[in-house]
């Protein structure tokens, strides 16, 4: 049994990956052939970035088993920080697609620490603290860059933190060939937008592989048998503190690559965007798709964020609509007979039919 | 033969309730020490402590030559000390064997097959169910399954936690038997119980608690034969 549900988990990976692949293929055809509307096509990258979210946070949410309402504070300061980083490097690095990876892994990096600083008091402590905590944080962060005021000339990076309000862009000093990259509540301005399809593919492509990854490693072992019984876990000797670090850090750094990309594919975009309403949305993609379920996650999140756009025309019954396929996407995520339905044809589809034993 | 575990005069609270009160006791390479007493003596409180998942607010204890005062829990399992906690711990979501192997995670390296052998070889029970989900055991495989998991980690010292807790008779004589030849096998134990005449009989020691303080000490014998432990603690 353990080798069959072992099989079984990597061949759910791989038609994960596979999902991924073939939608990516899908899409590229249908965009480069004309035949995506305007606004999908828009909608491309934001999409890859909240597939990257959901994944990311079903990471805490369903393997770790923490409470996590702050996520969209990490893509938030991925966001920011990649902004600054992609703009701050324009001329140093001329190439964008290096340069927007040099951002995305500036935004991780951030995001990271971030997680580190919220992780180390509060996931030593048992209860749901985490849950408190991190929808703090993300309001600390909005406020945060709300006041934060940023700009880029030859002498490098200016930084003010505009506290009482009464300060501008032009308190910088920043010489004539200098350009303002974050101007407090206005948020970044005047981005290159260098984000692109391919890159939000590849984002979603590793975020899968790094979750995956680490859930069936040895690490992954520890974090599940921590969220099944965490006294259990401690008599065998296992850091709890160590393993709920080392997924909620990794979590954050993902969310902040995501972030990244969302920020360099906006010529202009505000703190506000990356609000508890986002947190909350993109927790509604995880408990949709299902905990520790990356297929449903990607699934809803895809859905979910092209849906209000595509329904758009149908006006008076576009809430009636999204209401049934956020149902039918629970349901098939969630729903035992769906999903042994499912398994069936998973089961099918690599030849082999499970017999009773293996049930 | 030496000390292998010694408490000196411990005292733990959970805010301002003394659970544990100036216990003293130690345990001998080899022996079966028990600690037995009422439900809220502080028996598992005490187990937890030495184990590192509580802390004491005064008092030493000292495990094989080392204090143990400030070393975190995963720790203390590496060193050779562990403790089945009360009410069957198990990993419910996770197959017999997997639970063993989580038992060894400390040993990375070490021979998982051997180890798995000879804890199958303690528990029959559990290798016919070695592929079963823990969830779907009874209240008797899942204790066995937790001291199994504990014997991965070649303790030095293994703590049981109430083992024979809301078991049936049949099941607390099986316990006890794989508790007699654990330590015919060499392991040394320290045992908490509310079940003082099965305790007691299998002991080569035994302290017992009351409200949080030691109120009397012996060989398993001798507290068997007391009047007042009798009266108290054996129905009779
Ligand atoms: N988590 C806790 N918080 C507060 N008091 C506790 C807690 N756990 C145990 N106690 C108290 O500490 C005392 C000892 O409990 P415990 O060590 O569990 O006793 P035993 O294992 O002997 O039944 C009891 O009075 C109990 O009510
Ligand atoms: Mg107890």
């Amino acid at each position: 049994m353990k080798k069959l549900t072992m099989k079984c988990s990597t061949r759910m990976d791989l038609l994960t990956y596979g999902a991924v692949i073939l939608a990516y293929v899908v899409l590229l055809v249908l965009r480069d052939g004309g035949h995506l509307s305007r606004s999908l096509t828009g909608q491309l990258v934001p999409i890859c970035c909240y597939v990257s979210m959901a994944v990311s946070l079903n990471l805490t949410v369903g393997i770790l088993g923490e409470l996590s309402l702050g996520h969209a504070g990490f893509m938030s300061v991925g966001a920011f920080s990649g902004v600054i980083a992609a703009m701050s490097l324009q001329s140093a690095i001329p190439a964008a697609p290096l340069r927007l990876a040099v951002a995305m892994l500036v935004g991780a990096g951030t995001a990271a620490v971030a997680g580190v600083l919220i992780g180390t008091p509060v996931l030593r402590l048992r209860g749901d603290y985490l849950a408190i905590v991190t929808l703090a944080f993300g309001e600390i962060i909005k406020e945060l860059v709300n006041c934060l005021l940023v700009g880029w000339d030859s002498h490098g990076l200016h930084l003010a933190l505009n506290l009482t309000g009464n300060k501008t862009i032009a308190d910088l000093g920043l010489e004539a060939d200098g350009i303002a990259i974050i101007k407090g509540a206005q948020g970044s301005a005047g981005v290159t937008t260098i984000a692109t399809f391919t890159a939000g593919f590849l984002l979603v492509m590793i975020t899968l592989f790094v979750v995956l990854n680490l859930r069936s490693s040895r690490a992954g072992r520890a974090i599940m048998a921590l969220r099944d019984n965490a006294i259990a876990a401690e008599s065998v000797g296992l850091d709890l503190t160590r393993y709920k670090m080392m997924a909620f850090v990794t979590s954050a750094a993902l969310a902040g690559a995501a972030g990244a990309l969302y920020g360099l594919n906006f010529s202009s975009l505000q703190a506000t965007k990356f609000d508890f309403n986002t947190s909350i949305l993109i927790l509604v993609f995880v408990v949709l798709g299902g905990l520790g379920n990356m297929l449903g996650s990607i699934v809803a999140a895809a859905a979910l964020t092209i849906l209000p756009e595509a329904l758009r025309s149908f006006a008076d019954y576009r809430m009636l609509v999204y209401a049934i396929v956020l149902i039918l996407v629970m349901l098939l995520t969630n729903d035992p007979t769906l999903r042994a339905y499912r398994d069936r044809i998973l089961a099918a589809l690599s030849g082999k039919r499970p017999g009773k034993e293996a049930l | 033969m030496g000390t292998i575990l010694k408490v000196e005069d411990l005292n733990v609270f959970y805010g301002s309730i003394h659970a544990v009160k100036g216990v003293s006791f130690q345990v001998e390479q080899g022996e079966i020490v028990t600690l037995i007493g009422a439900n809220g003596a502080g028996k598992s409180t005490t187990l937890n402590t030495i184990a590192g998942l509580l802390h004491s607010r005064s008092g030493s204890i000292s495990f094989l030559d080392g204090p143990l005062g400030k070393v975190p829990p995963h720790k203390i399992v590496s060193k050779g000390l562990a403790l089945v906690p009360e009410g069957r711990r198990v990993f419910l979501q996770m197959t017999v064997q997997e639970n063993l192997e989580m038992g060894a995670y400390t040993q990375p390296g070490a021979s998982l097959e051997a180890d798995l052998d000879r804890v199958y070889q303690q528990f029959p029970r559990l290798q016919e169910r070695r592929k079963q989900v823990a969830g779907t055991l009874s209240g008797g495989e899942q204790q066995m399954l937790a001291m199994g998991r504990a014997l991965m980690s070649h303790p030095k010292l293994l703590m049981l936690d109430e083992p024979s807790m809301g078991l049936a008779p049949i099941l607390v004589e099986q316990i006890f038997q794989i508790i007699r030849s654990l330590h015919k096998s060499g392991t040394t134990i320290l045992l908490v119980e509310q079940n003082a005449q099965a305790a007691l009989s299998v002991a080569d020691r035994g302290y017992v608690l009351e409200t949080g303080r030691v109120v009397a000490s012996g060989t398993g014998a001798e507290l068997l034969a007391s009047p007042d432990i009798k009266k108290a603690y054996l129905g009779g």
